[in-house]
């Protein structure tokens, strides 16, 4: 090492000159996290975000997108009965369909839960998963054929018991009925899926702790399952009411909203308004809609996911 | 090979919590220095400064005669063995060892030889092709400083290499550590809280505490000479006794411990100048458990008796410990295993006051 | 007496862990019996989509019969598929898509996760709360002012458009779970790579990447079952068959009035659900991997 007279001299010019480049130092790798984002943030701000207040713009327009109409759009909505049903038939679709997706995956949790871990269970996961994996579109299309109202696979069940035919997709309340009921068959095993997940990680010592002070398999449920599952419960059921409230291809396909407008949700409502009827600012106006109620579940979401990770941290 | 200097040191993180308060530390070509301290006294910080896994706030680190603040890590010369071994999951044990020289483009024979030549060192030849989950702790562990052996670097680090190892294991690899030292030379800077594996490793130990550096001192140095409380605490298991006491006249001239009415001891003459000017302050009476024994020693000068009153013995095999409360201060004593000495029954010691040590009350400063 | 009252509670002992070994068999026994009525009614839409499928058109009209079974088996539909022109041009532009879709938003993500997840800058910690947020934005929310910007763009009815708004869905979710992975691999790895001499692009391409191979393919698989699975932008934004993807293309060409093919469509249906299928069939731990990752990782 040099002498400490010129070492002095060599820190002292260095420490001026170092400050600034440890500064830069750390800047280079800020900006280089910053351009590995910046596809990402390009993306989201021009497809997600543009759009967002672009859709706002566009529902405050008349039809010929020509002059300024205020909420007018949102007035002359809630004024038709037609979207009046639209918002009770979206409420209806979403709450039922997501319960009994709830409930039927929390059952089929349990039962894929008892059985022997390993080959086994895995083998029934595989059979049980596959209405989640084929496309929904195409698979709704089975549904409709199996709905057929003239030769349709379901009625003829029915007749072998002595039933008569059922419309099926032709009267209100029974088509109702049959979107809900293809969305359960579609959504069901996402919920067994993240429940069996929350199951397994409830450890064997609360369940062992629990028994040797003497509770019951439904005090087990309730006092060690549920208060263990409770994050990942409304994380699941407000994840799946955004994805159900939102849905478009069932009612599409199935469908299209009829009869006489009672199964249109807003998704199809809007695709009808705003694409097939060329109303572009009245189905932009149809689809914000959606948006308060979206936002007030994502908020939730966000927050029992941020929960979540906080617990799996510590 | 090089020496490695830290001067005036200073690592403060955002929110202004400083970790590291200044620390001057000079370390020799070919020395093997370990820092030891409690959790948090700023030892890894110190070796990741070093590393340069840490920006430096303040002060400035040397390697080789060249500061070092604004280098990189790859371009310092420097290998690492950290305390989970950081292996590569998916590369096998060769690629692992291998991965350094790839990446500074070396010769593919000369990787190949220098990665045969660090596999020999360290037994693990037999290794080469597998991944590191099918590899025990302790070959891991190998695998990780084969890693650092074969880059040839100017220094090695080690993070606290032998915390995730059983204690069978970690004094085997701890001769393991200290024979590769010996075979290569490199001048090492070695970070752990357990004091055995300072002791046994180190040219020179480095304690701190709080940010800053208590003492540096061979092991003996410390051992024997520590300069504060803290170290004097911290070195030595079981840990040194520390009991309040005044310094008292006794008759002759000479000064004796008094730590209460019934345990006065006399201090050896060839220490009364050195204690002499703290006569009738409060002091800190400091003894290892190793002096205090029931060993007759009649006769030979230092070598005093005590009498106090046994609280529980536990038997060690080779040893026994014995347990005492003086008012209200925890004392230990290292006995023959065929002591007689029973709970709840006076016990006779000669405490060996040649080993003495007197600190200052508040400053913990050794006198 | 002891002994006789130790034989008792032994004798007790027993039969009760026999009366547990009981409940607990047909607790087992029952749970087999519900998974079988459940299995049979979530498997019975894919079966009819089999046994139409393999129906000619005669017998469909026919109407007579069971129409859950087979009386004439043919591949004639399948082999109409194969041969006709407009499926084979879905079939391509389904296949073109998806496999642009996935590379794009694959590198999308796995570059801003590894920058999210290891080198903070100002505003990172915002960006990875957007990045969920906007996973959560349904398509249906948006497609209305998209035809309006695909129509500024001039890709109305054009392949390209839908390239460039698939990775709007697949990316934030990718994102999300890379994160979560990257997140997951040890610090110390990085560190090391560093002090071996690894740039930040080495580091992620020679370590990350290789490391998180799991997250990888189980993103992977989510972005491919969202464009492949797509309905609402290509029905809204295409409209001519030789632009058409299989979703659409299925409903728009099969269905010509009021003349359903059945037999074609279910033969169609299956053909377009078969790649999501045999990636499930292969890699069924990894994309319930992806499944849950959105709740637990992050």
């Amino acid at each position: 090492m040099a002498d400490s007279s010129s070492m002095t001299a060599t820190m002292a010019s260095g420490s001026a000159q170092r400050a600034g480049s440890m500064k830069r130092f750390a800047q280079r790798k800020s900006t280089m996290g910053f351009l590995l984002c910046l596809p990402l943030i390009l993306l989201i701000a021009c497809f997600v975000v543009y759009p967002a207040f672009y859709a706002i713009y566009l529902s405050m327009l008349n039809k010929k997108m020509t002059a300024f109409v205020g909420l007018g759009n949102f007035a002359f909505l809630l004024k038709r009965h037609t979207f009046q049903l639209v918002i009770f038939q979206s409420c209806l679709f979403a709450v039922t369909s997501v319960v009994l997706k709830a409930l039927l995956g929390f059952i089929l949790a349990h039962l894929m839960h008892n059985i022997p871990d390993g080959t086994n269970q895995k083998i029934w996961r595989g059979l049980l998963l596959v209405p989640w994996v084929i496309p929904l579109a195409l698979s709704t299309l089975t549904w409709w054929w199996m709905f057929d109202p003239s030769y349709s696979a379901f009625n003829w069940v029915l007749n072998q018991f002595g039933f008569d035919n059922v419309p099926w997709l032709g009267v209100g309340w029974i088509a109702r009925v049959c979107t809900i009921a293809v969305n359960v068959w579609y959504g069901t095993p996402f919920f067994m899926i993240m429940y069996l997940a929350a199951l397994k990680s409830v450890p064997e010592q609360l369940y062992e702790a629990a028994a040797i002070d003497g509770a019951s398999t439904v005090q087990k449920l309730f006092f060690v399952t549920l208060p263990m599952m409770r994050n990942i419960i409304s994380i699941t059921v407000l994840f799946s009411l955004i994805v159900t409230f939102a849905d478009f291809d069932i009612v599409r396909i199935l469908t299209a909203g009829g009869p006489q407008d009672l199964t249109h949700v807003f998704a199809t409502y809007a695709f009808q308004v705003g694409i097939q009827s060329g109303d572009i600012p009245l189905g932009a106006a149809d689809s914000l809609f959606m948006f308060p109620i979206l936002a007030c579940a994502a908020f939730f979401v966000l927050r029992g996911v941020t929960q979540r990770t906080k617990e799996i941290a510590t | 090979m090089a020496e490695v200097s830290c001067r005036k040191v200073v690592k403060e993180y955002d929110g202004g919590v400083q970790a590291v308060k200044g620390i001057d530390l000079d370390i020799a070509d070919h020395e093997f220095v370990v820092l030891v301290g409690p959790s948090g006294c700023g030892k890894s910080t110190t070796l990741r400064m070093i590393a340069g896994l840490e920006e430096i706030t303040g002060g400035e680190i040397w390697i080789g005669g060249d500061v070092v603040n604004d280098v990189p890590p790859r371009d310092r010369d420097i290998a690492m063995v950290f305390q989970n071994y950081a292996l590569y999951p998916h590369m096998s044990v060769f690629d692992n060892m291998a991965f350094g020289l790839k990446l500074r483009k070396f010769p593919k024979d000369e990787i190949k030889r220098r990665v045969d030549e660090a596999a020999r060192i360290l037994d693990i030849g037999m290794l080469l092709d597998r991944k590191p989950r099918a590899l025990s702790g302790g070959q891991r562990q190998r695998v990780a400083m084969g890693r650092a052996i074969v880059r040839n670097p100017k220094v090695f680090l080690f993070d606290e290499p032998l915390s995730n190892l059983d204690a069978k294991l970690r004094v085997q690899m701890r001769t393991e550590i200290k024979k590769v030292h010996q075979t290569v030379k490199t001048t090492t800077v070695y970070v752990t809280h357990d004091q055995v594996e300072a002791m046994t490793l180190a040219d020179r130990v480095v304690v701190m505490n709080h940010g800053i550096i208590e003492q540096v001192g061979t092991p003996q140095e410390l051992y024997h000479r520590p300069t504060s409380r803290f170290v004097a605490g911290f070195i030595g298991s079981p840990a040194m006794n520390f009991l309040p006491c005044r310094i008292d006249e006794a008759g002759g001239g000479g000064l004796s411990v008094r730590v209460n009415n019934a345990v006065q001891i006399p201090i050896p003459a060839a220490r009364t100048s050195r204690y002499a000017p703290f006569k009738g302050k409060e002091m800190v009476f400091g003894i290892r458990p190793e002096h205090l024994t029931q060993r007759r020693e009649e006769g030979r000068p230092g070598f005093e008796p005590v009498e106090l009153l046994v609280d529980v013995l536990e038997p060690m095999g080779m040893e026994t410990m014995a347990h005492f409360f003086v008012d209200g201060a925890p004392v230990c004593a290292r006995l023959d295993p065929a002591t007689e000495a029973a709970p709840d029954v006076m016990l006779a010691l000669t405490a060996d006051m040649n080993q003495m040590h007197l600190m200052e009350k508040d400053s913990g400063k050794v006198v | 007496m002891s002994a006789t009252t130790a034989d008792h509670a032994r004798t007790k002992a027993k039969t009760r862990k026999n009366s547990l070994h009981k409940q607990r068999l047909w607790a087992l026994w029952g749970s087999y019996a519900a998974l079988s009525v459940f299995v049979v009614i979530f498997l019975v839409p894919p079966f009819y989509t089999l046994m139409t499928s393999l129906k000619s058109s005669a017998e469909i009209s026919a109407q007579t019969g069971s129409p859950w079974m087979v009386n004439h088996p043919s591949l004639d539909n399948f082999w109409y598929l194969i041969t006709y022109p407009n499926f084979q041009t879905y079939y391509i532009n389904s296949v073109l898509v998806t496999i642009v879709t996935v590379a794009v938003s694959m590198v999308i993500s796995v570059l801003a996760a590894f920058s999210l997840a290891r080198m903070g800058f100002w505003g990172s910690q915002t960006l990875s709360t957007g990045v969920f947020l906007t996973y959560l934005v349904p398509p249906s929310l948006l497609f209305i002012p998209l035809f309006q910007i695909v129509g500024m763009l001039g890709l109305i009815n054009n392949l390209w458009c839908l390239i460039l708004l698939y990775p709007t869905l697949a990316v934030p979710f990718c994102t999300w779970i890379m994160i979560g992975y990257f997140s997951s691999i040890p610090k110390e790895l990085d560190e090391a790579a560093l002090i071996d001499g690894a740039s930040y692009m080495q580091i992620l391409t020679k370590i990350f990447i290789p490391v998180a191979m799991p997250g990888i393919i189980a993103a992977t698989i989510f972005a491919f079952t969202v464009s492949w699975g797509a309905f609402l932008y290509p029905l809204a934004y295409l409209y001519t068959s030789n632009q058409m993807v299989l979703t659409v293309g299925i409903i728009s060409d099969l269905i010509r009035g009021d003349v359903f093919q059945w037999g074609k469509i279910m033969a169609a249906c299956l053909l377009a659900s078969l790649p999501p299928i045999v990636i499930y069939a292969f890699l069924m731990d990894y994309y319930v991997a992806g499944l849950t990752a959105g709740a637990t990782k992050g």
